[in-house]
């Protein structure tokens, strides 16, 4: 396997795949904040994204499926964005913080 | 068949280099740095990588969107959340309770290692394509075979965007005993 021509091989995308994949597991895990929790989620989603496209692009046999697929999953990925960010705006309203260990209380 | 450094198909291949170090540098920036408008630096870095994998992937309709929707829109909409929410200069990591990175890396770890030997060790069985994934095909497609999904999302992201719109007016309007 040459170095050069890693970009024509199934395994470099799936590899990278699951390196983001762990990493954003990781910064779930660890970041006390709702808003790094929020990072790691996107770079989450990214991996999966990348593991339709790579098999799009190498094993299906219709390489349009992938993409529309990834495409399905950036729009829902805007809209999880967009409802988790106003929660934590009302979060931050209520609390003064945004540290998901203070966030304690429940309220019907 | 290896390339030599200085013809085009080596300079692909630095390119993609590159472009995958920027993914895992940007990523590994992401979710490690203290403050979180770096980590939101890291977090675009790692997106306009996974966009060039895009590129490389053979879809350049997908890479252009992946700019455009995580980089301009995602990102952007972190950082108003940062803004708004206001994190000042307090510290964002750690110290939650000693066991957390531990556990973090272990189970991220476990989670790399299973999928890095899913993929390594599977004997993938490529099929002959029946088209070939261009833009055309991919609106074609849209139109056709998905369009139930892809009117169902443009419900769905309207649908979001009340929400998060009614999520933050009840907010204001009524405030419980603290």
């Amino acid at each position: 396997m040459e170095i050069l021509t890693l970009y024509n091989n199934l395994a470099t995308y799936l590899l990278l795949a699951a390196v983001l994949f762990g990493l954003g597991i990781y910064g779930f895990i660890t970041r006390r904040d709702f808003v790094g929790m929020l990072i790691s989620a996107e770079i989450i989603l990214n991996s999966a994204a990348l593991n339709f496209m790579a098999f799009n692009r190498f094993l299906s046999p219709d390489p349009a499926t992938g993409q529309i697929f990834t495409l399905f999953i950036m729009a829902i990925a805007a809209a999880e964005a967009a409802i988790g960010l106003s929660l934590i705006v009302v979060v931050y309203r209520y609390y003064l913080t945004i540290d998901c260990q203070d966030v304690t209380k429940l309220h019907g | 068949m290896t390339p030599s450094f200085f013809s085009a198909d080596g300079l692909v291949g630095i390119i993609f280099l590159l472009m995958l170090a920027a993914a895992l540098v940007g990523a590994i920036v992401a979710v490690t740095a203290k403050r979180l408008v770096r980590a939101l630096a890291g977090l675009i870095v790692c997106f306009v990588g996974v966009a060039a994998m895009y590129f490389f992937l053979n879809s350049p309709f997908v890479s252009m969107m992946q700019i455009l929707i995580y980089v301009g829109a995602i990102a952007v909409t972190i950082a108003f959340a940062i803004m708004l929410t206001a994190p000042g200069d307090k510290e964002q990591m750690g110290s939650r309770n000693i066991l957390y990175g531990p556990i973090g890396f272990c189970c991220a770890a476990l989670v790399t290692f299973g999928f890095a030997a899913l993929a390594l060790t599977t004997n993938w069985i490529p099929f002959a394509k029946i088209n070939d994934g261009s833009v055309q095909e991919v609106g074609r497609q849209l139109l056709t075979t998905h369009v139930m999904v892809f009117e169902l999302v443009s419900v769905m992201l309207l649908i979001a965007i009340l929400g998060a719109l009614a999520i933050t007016i009840e907010g204001r309007r009524k405030r419980w005993k603290s």
